[in-house]
């Protein structure tokens, strides 16, 4: 079903024009207002009125993660504060979290286009929604909730954990529409297997799984064994939250991206220059409503290419192609984001561990684990056993503290972690996406 | 009335522990005794041989993570009680043992135990007080 039937099928000359309109006053809205984008406008020679086409936004400079560091908390905000009505934060940082701030309408918004994906999704009025993302600071969790209600279905405000509880509320309560990870989907088909459950005699039909990434194979495996749609959804927190783009459950090929709030531009992630069309790169996301704090080129890292190709279920909306992969070296581990170089400044407080670690991800029971390899030098060395079980310890400890990740920790010799072209190959990802 | 114990760290591989001996063995050093600690990712083999200096400076060559720590010999009679008696005297004292292993003299009525001990000295008084004999460092290495 298509929830807003004017603006999901605005014919392709219009949509282009509406989204222009909308970039020049976003751009105009900026410049007089966010010091940050005053100053690289400038830098770059380029004033919001010399954008008089969409092609004229490649003449602006991209923005960063680190920007929305650098400007902690409130300085990207183009709105003043008794304007914001929500504050939301990244996951899985060392440091500072970078921080969104949404206005009012900054909300609607993001519920209209939550309730588009999850009409896209096949959802309606009369279902009931297991809303398993987490409640908090990340956005998953409020930002499908009020999609949910502003689309009529029911929502049941689950947030994450507590497996068993959340399987018995599902058969209960008759779930019709679980929201999670792909990987926790499957955990919990397994945990209801383990119940003596049969998950795929529940009443659930839809699943829409996101906030990682996952493939094609796997997306098999969740259909099969929960008996289930699974659409494939994306989103963000420095462009909105979820609800970005959404897989229409008619094709189930392709993210639709809601192109009269948002525009992509695929770049080569190392020119930046921007690609051919249907070509895959990284995608750069412009927000062109957003009132709290709008984005302007916001290098997501995520790779992917722009689908121009009509759809058959009627929207004009171009679709993204399953993101297939970083162009940093960012892991997603059970949906909290991680560099390898939060690990290392971790690493790096425990006294006498050098910075030789490296991280194997793999997935184990649908659940992604994270090992950290720490090499013993003689600095952390003992001949007692327990020295080096406390002093691992504590590393897993510091990690699960500050990144919220549980990970295990395993001691091993110097020089084994391999040392490739004087760069350390720092990650092993065996996960079979 | 120390001895110097070498300690190496071990990742639990195969081989790995073949491969630190041979180290040694071809160095020509040879082990006194010898006690393996093991989790389940990694061991820590602590030898006494005969050139603790040397054994440290093969097992560094080798890429192996190495210490010397110090350790105290025992003298114990070999017959039942023997270890019992010594330990009595340790609780007495109130000393903790970090942990020990033992060795057995060729053709002796004593075994000797390697006693790993947070304060070596105050360990060696006590017992030199009771009357325990305790190797010196000379007297283990050429055994």
């Amino acid at each position: 079903m298509i929830w807003n039937d004017e603006f999901e099928t605005l014919p392709r000359e219009a949509l282009a024009s509406l989204q222009l309109k909308r970039l020049q006053h976003t751009l105009e809205r900026v410049y007089a207002r966010v010091p940050f984008y005053r100053q690289a406008f400038d830098q770059a020679g380029v004033r919001p009125e010399q954008i008089k086409r969409l092609e004229d936004l490649q003449r602006l400079p991209f923005t960063l993660k680190q920007d929305m560091r650098d400007n902690y908390p409130y300085g990207l905000f183009a709105v003043p504060l008794e304007q914001i009505v929500r504050l939301h934060a990244s996951s899985g940082t060392t440091g500072k979290p970078t921080v969104v701030g949404y206005t009012r309408r900054d909300i609607d918004n993001w519920s209209e286009l939550m309730a588009r994906s999850f009409a896209a999704a096949g959802v309606a009025r009369g279902d009931i929604i297991h809303n398993a993302y987490g409640y908090g600071l990340f956005t998953g969790g409020l930002g499908a909730h009020y999609g949910a209600e502003k689309l009529g279905a029911a929502v049941i405000p689950m947030s994450g954990g507590n497996t068993k509880k959340q399987i018995m509320i599902m058969q209960d309560f008759g779930s019709t529409v679980i929201t999670c990870t792909p990987s926790y989907s499957l955990y919990l088909a397994e945990a209801a297997a383990e119940e003596g459950l049969d998950i795929r005699s529940f009443a659930l039909r839809v699943g829409i799984l996101g906030a990682e990434p996952w493939s094609e194979s796997i997306r098999q495996e969740i259909e099969q064994k929960l008996n289930i749609k699974a659409i494939d959804i994306y989103g963000l927190s420095e462009i909105l939250g979820p609800g970005v783009a959404i897989e229409c459950i008619e094709a189930q090929n392709g993210l639709h991206f809601w192109e009269d709030h948002f525009i992509a531009e695929i770049i080569d992630p190392q020119s930046g220059e921007v690609v051919a069309d249907g070509d895959e790169g990284e995608l750069v996301i412009t927000t062109i409503t957003k009132e709290g704090i709008p984005m302007i080129r916001y290098r997501t890292r995520d790779i992917t290419r722009l689908i121009s190709e009509p759809c058959i279920c009627g929207r004009s909306h171009r679709r993204l192609q399953r993101m297939s992969g970083r162009s940093d070296d960012m892991l997603i581990i059970r949906g909290v984001n991680v560099f390898p170089s939060q690990i290392e400044s971790v690493l790096m407080q425990v006294e006498g561990v050098e910075p030789h670690y490296q991280l194997v991800v793999d997935r184990e029971d649908n659940l992604d684990t994270l090992e950290v390899q720490v090499e013993v030098t003689e600095d952390i060395f003992s001949d007692e056993v327990r020295v080096l079980q406390e002093l691992s310890e504590r590393i897993r400890r510091e990690i699960k503290s500050l990144l919220n990740i549980t990970c295990k920790v395993r001691l091993v010799e110097p020089k084994t972690i391999t040392r490739s072209e004087g760069k350390a190959k720092r990650v092993i990802d065996l996960r079979k996406m | 009335m120390t001895v110097q114990q070498i300690s190496v760290f071990i990742e639990n591989r195969r081989g790995r522990l073949a491969e630190a001996t041979q180290a040694l063995g071809m160095a020509g050093i040879n082990i006194r005794a010898l006690s393996l600690a093991e989790t389940s990712d990694f061991g820590i083999l602590r030898l006494i041989v005969d050139r603790p200096d040397q054994a440290k400076q093969v097992f560094a060559e080798q890429g192996f993570t190495v210490d010397k720590t110090d350790v105290v010999a025992v003298q114990v009679p070999d017959r039942p009680m023997g270890l019992a008696h010594i330990l009595q005297i340790l609780d007495e004292a109130r000393i903790a043992v970090e942990y020990l292993y033992a060795f057995i003299e060729r053709c002796g009525e004593n075994a000797i135990i390697i006693f790993r001990f947070d304060d070596s000295r105050q360990a060696i008084a006590s017992l030199q007080d009771r009357g325990v004999k305790v190797l010196a460092a000379e007297a283990v290495y050429g055994m």
